[in-house]
């Protein structure tokens, strides 16, 4: 942390995020109105009206919260069993070079639920697992999709809140359809091909075979002429055998499209399993500084959304605020975590002023690690440019808190404006009781009915997170997936459960969720975590917005609580962290918390 | 349900809309304007020699184990170095098996390079990165390594040096990352420097 470069970096972001915010803002105000004006409408409207002709929609004609409802789970479901069929049957469909079989049927369901729910969770190893036209067609689609329904979403509970005594809160199709043609694709497109600019591969060539320069020998386990492998004389240990390597095959395929809207969107799968630490899919400082830009532009703007929507531009900067503060703590406690590095290795003689490098690239160095790891965390992205896993306890413990928040910190696209929502409601609720007076929330009277379905989405993310971790710990399945022992094995599962609720999709990757023996527990649960974390939390969000549009406004009096402004500010911070904290502390306590005085003692396991 | 039968409907409809002009035009588009523009890239950034013949990719680490060749960070992916198999340890920081690989690997860096016992090594040196195929070392690291390198070449160390500053990549736009050393890139640097008259 002593270097000035790297403060002058993180000052650069800032201010980047910070210019990007308003402009983009103003944009989503034309998007996510169906009469919006854009530059683009030249271009796009015909595409755009040939789809509501194609798909029989009327954007004319708005949806109540339940039509929205429905119309979104429609969409969904078809979208889950779409990939799933592919992703089944990949070996049957074209594009598929390395001849790659087509996947089980709980790693299938699996990955649908992941993309779908904008998670991206990847259970196995892209370069391995997937053809090109899975990538392309099965999991692509929904770093579209999924991103342009958070938005949807959040769009929607702002148009709850902004109108008064209505029955509609906008047309789910044609917010999809919008934000899709005018938003996603065109930033896609040309950041795509500044990524490619970068050293993104973008071909559909099969994998390139590559005499390297100096052979190497590696062991291999021997097996017979049936391909089973030998063993010993106990039966039990494999004989192992000299093979010499003299290629290196690598990866190819259609990854810069796919990359640039896996982190605009906040999606965060990677093409390949070591996602963005791959140098193929962040080559350069420089790709991974618009990377991670991209990851909170929209979430960003989507504040000063609210903001312009609400007409109280200061309310949508006062939530901007909150999420900035958070985000701030949380890159610098992971940032000194990590450059101080950890005391067992420096004993065996690493240099103590290099921190812990272990997983972490030398391009990115300690400090764009520990913010990649937080932004990715913060916003429910879940890309990855460095192991989270060998991170130090504390380091580890960022994303971890983080995504246990709730991924409102930015959040993700969509996703992490309705998160934060709640908790608004939530804090003006608890402001309301302070005071001792029915909390209002910009002119609309919070009652018993928003809190209790606020109440309902916080406790069934809780629930489902708690609830899976404890029984992967007590089960053999649960266990036999850890990489590490004591309490870092813990924080694996807690951290699995915590990330799929969140539909983050980052993990300590350790952790096989897809075992060689073809134990379905962890992909199975995890999908249905995936689920819970994103329908049980959008659901009662679109009843809220439903309920809150058909309020009216009462005038503000003296007696209402200010949305804006520091007071504000820190009593949305607090909502959030002890609503975080007070439901992971004893977790967090039990894993990293516990396992950074052990790393102190010198404790190994 | 029936609204619901008709939004399956408009749902099968959208996707499949979706499919091509999303998975379909959009990534052809990108390829294409790929090709044109930054062919050597789109198609990761390979090492031919004069034959012809792919050696590897400059953004790709690729083992290099002798005295006369500068090293890579130690390498996690697959049985190390495996190109389709990306990926770091994952072991975390109270591992027994990564402190017993780091002393290992501290040991072997010390004795290959002439350093004393007590010497402090990059961190780069000893811990695998997060891909497996970090391309790069610290400068650090490479200034380490240039001793040994010179000597197993019988090349002076100030040479040596020179092609590792050489080579050296500072950050982005002098702003961004780490400064890094580009393994292969000097390693052929190097084959270049012998091969010359």
């Amino acid at each position: 942390m002593n270097n000035p470069n790297s403060w002058f970096q993180f000052a650069l972001y800032v201010g980047a995020l910070l210019l990007v915010t308003k402009p983009l803002g103003l944009y989503l105000v034309q998007v996510l109105d169906a009469r919006g004006r854009t530059w683009l409408d030249p271009v796009v409207r015909p595409v755009e009206r040939l789809t509501y002709r194609l798909c029989g929609i009327n954007p004319a004609n708005e949806q109540g919260w339940i039509g929205y409802t429905f119309a979104l789970l429609a969409f969904s479901l078809v979208g889950l069993l779409f990939t799933y069929f592919i992703l089944r049957f990949q070996d049957h469909l074209p594009l598929n070079p390395q001849g790659l079989p087509g996947l089980t049927p709980h790693l299938a369901f699996n990955t649908a639920a992941s993309f779908t729910t904008n998670t991206n969770w990847q259970s196995y190893s892209g370069e391995s697992t997937m053809s090109y036209f899975s990538q392309m067609v099965a999991l692509t689609i929904h770093n579209f999709t999924s991103a342009a329904v958070g938005i949807a979403i959040a769009a929607a509970l702002v148009r709850g809140i902004a109108r008064q005594t209505a029955q509609t809160i906008g047309n789910f199709w044609v917010d999809t359809v919008r934000v899709t043609y005018y938003l996603l694709v065109p930033v896609s497109v040309i950041f795509a091909l500044f990524l490619v600019s970068q050293g993104i591969i973008q071909n559909f060539k099969p994998y390139t075979a590559a005499k390297t320069y100096e052979p190497y020998t590696i062991q291999v386990p021997k097996t017979d002429a049936a391909g089973k492998p030998v063993l010993a004389a106990d039966g039990k240990t494999p004989v192992m055998v000299d093979q010499s390597v003299d290629t290196q095959t690598i990866v190819q395929g259609p990854m810069a499209s796919q990359i640039a809207i896996k982190m605009l969107g906040t999606n965060g799968g990677g093409y390949v399993n070591a996602n963005a630490a791959h140098p193929f899919e962040n080559p350069t400082p420089l790709s991974n500084f618009f990377q991670i830009l991209s990851i909170f532009a929209i979430p960003s703007a989507l504040t000063y959304y609210l903001g312009r929507m609400v007409k109280n531009q200061r309310h949508g900067w006062a939530v901007w605020g909150a999420m900035f503060a958070m985000f701030v703590v949380g890159v610098l406690v992971c940032w000194k975590a990590e450059a101080s590095g950890n005391p067992i290795h420096q004993q065996l003689g690493i240099a103590a002023t290099d921190g812990n490098m272990e997983g972490k690239e030398v391009r990115f160095g300690i400090f764009n690690s520990a913010l990649f790891a937080t932004i990715t965390t913060d916003a429910s992205c879940g890309a990855v440019n460095s192991m989270h896993d060998s991170f130090t306890p504390l380091g580890g413990l960022v994303p971890l808190f983080n995504i246990e928040t709730g991924e409102v910190i930015f959040g993700g696209v969509g996703a992490g404006l309705y998160g934060m929502l709640i908790f608004v409601i939530l804090a003006v609720f608890i402001a309301g009781l302070m005071v001792g007076r029915t909390p209002e929330y910009l002119g609309k009277k919070i009652q018993a009915y928003d809190v209790k379905l606020v109440m309902l989405v916080l406790m069934v993310l809780a629930a489902t997170i708690l609830g899976f971790t404890a029984w992967a710990s007590i089960s053999t399945w649960g266990q036999a997936g850890l990489n590490n022992a004591g309490p870092h094995g813990f924080s694996e599962m807690l951290y699995a459960y915590s990330s799929a609720v969140g539909n983050n999709g980052s993990a300590f990757a350790g952790l096989t969720a897809n075992p060689a023996d073809g134990d379905p527990h962890w992909d199975t649960t995890l999908g249905i975590a995936m689920l819970i974390g994103r329908f049980l939390m959008i659901v009662p969000i679109l009843a809220l917005a439903g309920n809150l549009a058909s309020k009216k406004l009462v005038p503000a009096s003296a007696g209402t609580f200010k949305v804006e402004g520091l007071t504000f500010i820190v009593l949305l911070v607090g909502t959030v962290v002890l609503v975080g904290a007070l439901t992971f502390l004893p977790g967090l306590a039990m894993g990293p918390v516990v396992e950074h005085y052990l790393m102190g003692a010198g404790k190994l396991f | 349900m029936k609204t619901f039968l008709a939004e399956i409907k408009t749902s099968v409809v959208l996707t499949l809309l979706f499919a091509v002009l999303l998975c379909g035009v959009y990534p052809l588009a990108i390829w294409a304007g790929a090709q044109a523009l930054f062919a050597d890239k789109a198609n990761g950034s390979l090492v031919t020699d004069q034959a012809g013949a792919v050696r590897g990719s400059l953004l790709l680490a690729q083992s290099f184990t002798s005295d006369k060749y500068f090293q890579p960070r130690p390498s996690a992916a697959g049985t190390g170095y495996d190109a389709t198999s990306s990926g770091g340890t994952n072991l975390g920081p109270t591992s027994q098996k990564l402190s017993d690989s780091i002393k290992a690997a501290v040991t072997t860096y010390r004795t290959a390079n002439g350093l004393a016992a007590d010497a402090p090594v990059p961190a780069d040196a000893v811990t695998s990165s997060a891909s497996g195929l970090d391309p790069h070392i610290s400068v650090a690291n490479a200034g380490l390594q240039s001793a040994r390198v010179a000597k197993a070449r019988n090349l002076p160390l100030p040479q040596v040096q020179a092609l590792v500053t050489q080579t050296a990549r500072d950050r982005d736009w002098g702003i961004f990352g780490e400064p890094s050393v580009n393994v292969l890139q000097l390693n052929l640097a190097l084959d270049r420097l012998a091969a010359a008259p």
